[in-house]
């Protein structure tokens, strides 16, 4: 049984990121950066799956624009058994990842391919699906709960209030959510035996570019505001202010 | 020149979703406005697509779709899509919409510019705003080729109704191979937690954990249920295990636009600030008067949640209910 899990380098969530030059990405000086965090519950479950049934292998693929290998290695300390890792990509247009991603897995035929439900830079929730469309796979997204039997797997895929309870057999596409797992620590021993293990470059794809960029703003600033009062006598002014000037409520 | 937009309109038991509704608005506001709806009897749910802005309402009805399909409803939109002959296609950007679009985008090769919370002509061509890095920025976005897929953040596009109630329809007669849907919705089952889905709420109350304790967070569900409010709770509470996942606002939880954002005891971490800064309005509740929250809050008062709560929840319940 072979589990892949998808992986993608991002900024770390404390990050205060700037414009770069190019007024159309982020300047990535100052910024460090992180395996994606809904990626790690992606690359838990893979481990528990693999451990369970007590064989099995966990293939990490990266694909990133800079051929950056260190979330490969750090996902190889977790546990992962070896690394794919594709020169190639975008921050932003999923659909050339996905693209790229599909070449990739097809040949690896993994019985179950993980990834997170979104990557937190270009917060897009789209790659998963396109790689399962790609390869005529069934899906699961914002999956908080699973199980394998046989070939059959259940997932538990959080919506609006409440869970969709979806069935689909192997091989299939998982993407995770929070909450399906707690991620384990790598070990020391684990990031010894990471330096080891090997990572394979692959050359991507030619792919088209499917969207662009056409520049990056900060947000709108915010007016400023103000301090109401102190203690729960300023509550009846709060709330004529919520009324009155707001016009919230 | 106009735009052609095809939007994916959600129900589920029959209900339309008011964010579908708000996407059919704002494709009417860009140039001729379709719809399609999919689903198990809801050829009746035209008439509101229609009021939104739809000229043309496409149907696709199969007791199969009763539930969310994945394959199913991704087919029926990409019928549609050739039928009509739209340069776009719209939808909400919730649960069903965020799973569909990619598909959709899928088979057409296109891709999905997600979460949109603006949307504009230039020179003829579609534009997407929308905000990456859990709205730390904002990137504005065109399409190398078409149609351009777009999903719309709910609450901030606003909903038109006068539409005509009688729209075009058009059964899409759509077959499909039971081995198609290879993915099944089996059940949907209702999960703990408040009653107004966050990312959609027009009121959110939000608790942080200088509230101390889980029990505390009774403070915060009562001045929701006053305002009939969504709750929403920081990344340290779902940390701790105080409060579900479902709950936790900010980048690595659900990033809200509401109409009114009340926090709790929140100090304000940037991963919080950048998942609830395009609130509305913003009211902060804390004793650290330096706390980064009250740099984002529109108004603020300082002190102790456990004294200053109770008192606003009576002053809502008040003011609202006499």
């Amino acid at each position: 049984m072979i589990l892949a899990v998808c992986l993608k380098r991002v900024p770390d969530t404390n990050a205060r990121p700037t414009i770069g030059p190019d007024g159309k990405s982020i300047n990535p000086q100052g910024i460090e950066f992180v395996i994606n965090p809904y990626d790690e519950f992606a690359i838990e479950e893979a481990l528990r799956l693999k451990e369970k049934a007590g064989a099995g292998e966990v293939v990490g693929v990266t694909v990133d624009p800079e051929g950056n290998e260190s979330m490969l290695r750090k996902a190889l300390a977790m546990g992962v058994d070896r690394g794919v890792l594709v020169k190639g990509g975008s921050t932003f247009d999923g659909a050339v990842n996905a693209e790229i991603l599909a070449s990739v897995l097809k040949p690896l035929g993994a019985t179950i391919i993980f990834f997170g439900k979104q990557a937190v830079d270009s917060d897009s929730c789209q790659v998963p699906t396109m790689v399962a469309e790609r390869l005529g796979l069934p899906r699961a997204n914002v999956v908080v709960k699973m199980e394998l039997q046989g070939n059959k797997v259940t997932c538990r895929r959080q919506i609006e209030g409440a869970e969709e309870v979806v069935e689909m057999s192997t091989p299939c596409v998982v993407s995770a959510q929070k909450g399906l797992n707690e991620p384990r620590y790598a070990s020391l021993k684990g990031i010894m035996a990471a330096k080891k293990k090997p990572i394979e470059a692959k050359a991507p794809p030619a792919v088209e570019a499917r969207i662009e960029v056409l520049r990056m703003e900060a947000p709108p600033a915010r007016p400023s505001g103000r301090i109401v009062g102190k203690g729960k006598d300023a509550v009846p002014e709060l709330v004529r202010l919520l009324r009155e000037e707001a016009k919230v409520l | 020149m106009s735009h052609s937009i095809l939007v994916f309109v959600e129900q589920r038991e029959g209900k339309v979703r008011k964010a579908g509704l708000e996407a059919v608005s704002e494709a009417a506001r860009l140039g001729d406005a379709s719809a399609v709806l999919v689903g198990s009897g809801v050829g009746a749910l035209a008439a509101e697509a229609g009021k939104a802005g739809a000229k043309k309402v496409y149907v696709a009805d199969d007791p199969r779709f009763r539930l969310y399909s994945p394959e199913g409803y991704a087919r029926a939109v990409s019928v549609a899509l050739q039928k009509s002959g739209a340069s776009a296609v719209f939808m909400a950007a919730t649960a069903m919409g965020k799973d569909l679009a990619p598909a959709v985008a899928a088979l057409a090769d296109t891709a999905v510019a997600a979460d949109c919370t603006g949307l504009s002509s230039e020179g003829g061509r579609l534009v997407a705003r929308r905000p990456v890095y859990a709205g730390k920025m904002v990137l504005q976005v065109g399409f190398k080729k078409g149609p351009a897929v777009c999903t719309l953040r709910p609450n901030v596009f606003s909903l038109s109704k006068d539409g005509n109630a009688s729209p075009a329809v058009e059964d899409l007669k759509l077959t499909v191979a039971d081995g198609d849907l290879r993915t099944v919705v089996k059940e949907i089952v209702a999960t703990s937690g408040g009653k107004v889905e966050l990312t959609e709420a027009s009121i959110i109350v939000t608790a942080g954990r200088g509230l101390g304790s889980p029990e505390a967070f009774k403070l915060r569900d009562d001045l929701a249920a006053v305002l009939g409010a969504a709750v929403g709770a920081s990344r340290a509470v779902v940390d701790n295990g105080w409060r579900p996942h479902s709950e936790q606002v900010g980048q690595t939880g659900k990033t809200v636009s509401p109409n009114l954002y009340i926090a709790i005891a929140v100090s304000g971490a940037i991963q919080h600030l950048a998942g609830m800064s395009s609130s509305k309005v913003i009211v902060a509740i804390n004793k650290d008067a330096d706390a980064p929250i009250f740099k984002v809050a529109t108004y603020g008062i300082v002190g102790d949640a456990f004294e200053i709560v109770p008192a606003l929840t009576e002053e809502f319940r008040k003011v609202l209910h006499h």
